[in-house]
């Protein structure tokens, strides 16, 4: 019996993906652990290895396709003695190999094997009242979507009525289509070149506007005198050059905003609706370029690792961002983000909370500044860093304290190595 | 010096009792002080024994209409004595059920008079001794007692409150009952039952004024049917008590003020609630003429001092103070690190009313009238007894059954019954709308033949024109 493969689901919330690359032809022999293809998903593109051995029968749905559903098939392979021209019954369904062409993978899903390949899963029943059931049809509310506030998670009338239509889970990390560009946005004629939006691109879209549109932020900046960060900083790099580790500044920053969260717990939380999660662990989540956009690998744990194995770890993930392969659990999470454009010559910057976080810390270039000790004007090397916090969450007075405790922490960055 | 109780619940109505049993199953060490009876007013004065008195009167009643059942009845006549002796023997039964219900939960009683004494501690005064006690949190219980007219106070000779209503050392022979809410309407028709020549007077447009308009017209009727006289849109303006009698002089709907004699009053002009002298005002207690101001889960304005029931905002009713109870105990828990309770918010719209006059009432939620109010665009539907076979074979096809929708989304908002049993039927509305139910799945509801119950699916069904058996 030749075997379907499937789109697979890379991460426990995947839904649908971007077929990226096929890496394998009809006609070719895998063997398990060959490379197959790569999948794109909204965060990062991941490598699709075979399992069984075998030759390539048919590729059903071709390289570039957009939003192919967990489960659909995307090629058969015949295993040995099998006869590898009989095609099984999926390949039956025609399915236009125009790239990227929307009607193909639609017609792939509604295939009746590729309906049967996707047994709904038990957990998918929604729990509502009839009432809320109704009104929810009525409003054009997806129930999946809404978190019920009744008795085990019963969706009831009022969390119904407190959902917005078509709303989805503010958690939600795939799958979810991107807020609707504004239909026909003019170019006024001038000239331009369309370039289609990666998943990457889109999940950056829509997870910053509904952060912009429904976190209340506040900014709160101070400046931060850097001279003895960067002693320490020489230092250490002196002292541990023969390890090869080379310290960055930015890692000790990651260390220095963990052990502030600790100190400062109120701002180590996140707004979940009716209740605040308190995080009794800092993980901080940096903010890296990457050709395809921004990610945010995460440090697990900041506060209590070493700042060389922070360095690291650090140097390991932001390769893997560059190269669209972290893992999702290396970027999804962390207790609060880091993100320094300093490197840039940008003085201060208020950045957007990556939600569901409630915090982001902005960090600028450190500059010689003129700078005034003890009454006498001198010069140092200053930053300036800028806290964004979820108002919902964070009162100003307990952003204000981890601020300082940022600020203690790198002007007495001794407590960074203790 | 450690706390001796978790929690300390001062009053042991059906708030105050319930809540310490909640307490105590949920591991809480606890306490109850109560002043006069376990079990408050709800068992020992109020909502039991007048059931008891309710169905001696409602026996009296079929016995002589003995005959409308081909039966012979002779010579029948009433022990008012009697009456109220079983009574007092139902509501002592009961009495000593809570007993030993506290017993059973290892709940300390302290009887005596207790008084908030700051955060976390309540001095009881006692017969004998005063003791203080101290706890985590203190829940407040104490309910209610009638109101007293200004002009009029009961003195329990000839004027009268629930209370002396409950005891009577004499048959009155006419009676004047102020107010016609639930207290008022159940004397009156009992005491109008077992003979009593009764008057009602009632200040707003229409008696039982809380419950639908239908309702109250039917009342009226069928309360006028049985002799009754019912005076509403009228004020009592003076009452001057006698050795022998009582004279009032009443101003009509129409302006005019007429002057009657009467046996005794009975005064139901509602309650107010225990709140004085319990020590509030120096813990800082909000409180707003004496109704303690509360969240959803009983908390007031002061952490660790909670309050339910009668001395909450109403509806002042002793299953409303029960459930409140439970909230408050399960909250308590929660508080004290208990992560396996899961307290749910009082919804007052899903709190059922029953009274027991004759005919009975009987409803939960909006009235057609408040559902109007609120904006809705309602689908109302009724039932008549008439139309229901149990109610002819029982000889009761007197009354109604009321049901109003919102008719965008099926929405049950209210439920509005009267007649024989319908306080035994509400329930099944009430589950419907704590479940939010819609009219589908009422409709689609198997409702057992021959029951008075038939008539509940019938009303769904008639508020969307399709009733079978009308």
């Amino acid at each position: 019996m030749p075997i379907e493969i499937k789109m697979p689901a890379l991460s426990p919330t995947m839904e649908e993906g971007t077929l990226a690359k096929w890496l394998v032809k009809e006609g070719d022999t895998v063997s398990s652990g060959d490379i197959m293809a790569e999948i794109e998903t909204d965060k990062a593109t991941m490598e699709f290895e075979a399992v069984d051995e075998g030759t390539i029968v048919s590729i059903s749905v071709p390289e570039g396709t957009e939003g192919v559903k967990v489960g659909t098939v995307i090629a058969v392979l015949a295993m040995e003695g099998e006869d590898s021209s009989a095609k099984p019954a999926a390949k039956q369904v025609e399915v236009k190999a125009a790239p990227a062409a929307p009607a193909a993978v639609q017609a792939a899903a509604a295939a009746p094997v590729a309906v049967s390949a996707v047994p709904a899963k038990q957990g998918d029943r929604v729990i509502a009242s009839p009432l809320a059931k109704r009104i929810a049809e009525q409003k054009g509310v997806d129930l999946k979507a809404v978190k019920g506030s009744g008795p085990n998670g019963r969706i009831v009338k009022a969390d119904v009525e407190a959902a917005q239509p078509g709303a989805a889970p503010l958690t939600a990390s795939t799958g979810a289509a991107p807020q609707a560009a504004p239909a026909a946005v003019s170019d006024f004629g001038i000239p331009y070149e369309a370039e289609k939006l990666n998943n990457v691109r889109k999940t950056i879209a829509r997870r910053l506007t509904e952060a912009k549109q429904t976190i209340p932020h506040i900014y709160l900046t101070v400046d931060v005198r850097l001279d003895a960060l960067l002693k320490l900083r020489g230092d250490l790099n002196k002292a541990l050059e023969p390890d090869g580790v080379k310290l960055s500044v930015n890692d000790l920053l990651i260390k220095a905003l963990a052990k502030a969260l600790i100190r400062v717990p109120k701002c180590n939380v996140s707004f979940a609706g009716d209740e605040l999660r308190k995080f009794s662990r800092a993980d901080i989540s940096v903010a890296v370029a990457a050709p395809s956009g921004l990610i945010t690998p995460i440090i697990v744990d900041a506060a209590t690792k070493g700042v060389a194995q922070i360095s690291s770890e650090m140097k390991a993930l932001a390769d893997k961002a560059r190269d669209g392969k972290l893992m999702p659990h290396e970027y999804q999470g962390g207790t609060a983000s880091l993100s320094n454009l300093g490197m840039f010559g940008i003085k201060q910057f208020d950045a957007v909370i990556n939600p569901p976080q409630a915090m982001i810390m902005a960090v600028g270039a450190g500059e010689q500044r003129p700078y005034v000790v003890d009454g006498e004007l001198t010069v140092a090397s200053v930053m300036s860093a800028t806290g964004s916090f979820d108002h919902r969450a964070i009162d100003g007075a307990d952003g204000a304290q981890l601020m300082q405790a940022f600020k203690d922490l790198i002007e007495n960055p001794l407590g960074l190595v203790a | 010096m450690a706390d001796q109780y978790d929690v300390i619940v001062l009053g042991s109505g059906p708030g105050g009792y319930v809540a310490a049993i909640r307490c105590a199953q949920l591991g809480l060490k606890t306490a109850i002080v109560e002043r006069e009876n376990l079990g408050g007013i709800c068992l020992n004065w109020g909502c039991i024994p007048t059931k008891a008195l309710l169905r001696s009167a409602e026996i009296f009643h079929y016995m002589n209409h003995a005959k409308d059942y081909g039966l012979a009845a002779e010579k029948i006549s009433a022990d008012l004595n009697a009456v109220v002796a079983r009574s007092r023997g139902v509501a002592k039964q009961l009495n000593q059920g809570v007993t030993h219900l506290m017993k059973k939960n290892k709940i300390t009683v302290h009887m005596g008079t207790g008084t908030l004494k700051g955060a976390g501690k309540l001095e009881v005064k006692g017969e004998k001794s005063t003791e203080t006690l101290s706890a985590r949190h203190i829940i407040v219980a104490t309910g209610a007692r009638a109101r007293d007219l200004p002009f009029a106070p009961a003195d329990g000779n000839r004027i009268w409150t629930y209370r002396h209503a409950m005891t009577p050392k004499e048959m009155p022979s006419k009676l004047l009952v102020i107010g016609s809410g639930a207290i008022g309407i159940e004397f009156a028709s009992f005491y109008n039952d077992m003979g009593a020549d009764v008057t009602v007077v009632e200040m707003m447009d229409r008696i039982v004024p809380v419950e639908d308009a239908d309702v109250s017209a039917f009342l009226e009727k069928a309360l006028t049917k049985q002799g009754m006289k019912i005076m509403t849109g009228a004020g009592v303006e003076s009452i001057d008590a006698g050795a022998k009698g009582v004279k009032a002089k009443i101003k009509g709907k129409d302006g005019k003020v007429v002057e009657g004699e009467y046996s005794h009053v009975i005064v139901a002009v509602g309650i107010v609630p225990n709140t004085e002298n319990i020590g509030l005002e120096a813990l800082g207690i909000k409180a707003e003429r004496g109704i303690i101001a509360i969240d959803d889960f009983g908390r007031t304005n002061v952490p660790g001092v909670w309050a339910i029931g009668d001395v909450t905002p109403g509806p002042w009713l002793a299953h409303k103070a029960s459930h409140e109870g439970v909230i408050a105990a399960e909250s308590i828990a929660k508080e004290l690190g208990n992560k396996d309770v899961h307290p749910h918010a009082m919804d007052r719209r899903n709190i059922p009313g029953c009274t027991y006059c004759h005919p009975q009432i009987a409803s939960v939620g909006l009235t057609e009238a408040k559902a109007k109010e609120a904006g809705y665009e309602v689908k109302a539907g009724t039932f008549p007894f008439i139309g229901n076979g149990k109610a002819i074979a029982l000889g009761e096809a007197e009354g109604f059954v009321k049901t109003v929708f919102d008719a965008k989304t099926g929405e049950l908002l209210g439920a509005h019954m009267i007649g024989a049993e319908v306080t035994e039927l509400i329930q099944g509305y009430v589950v419907g709308k704590t479940l939010e139910t819609t009219e589908a799945e009422l409709m689609a509801t198997v409702f057992p033949h021959p029951t008075l119950s038939e008539m509940m699916h019938e009303s769904v069904l008639a508020a969307y024109g399709r009733a079978l058996h009308i």
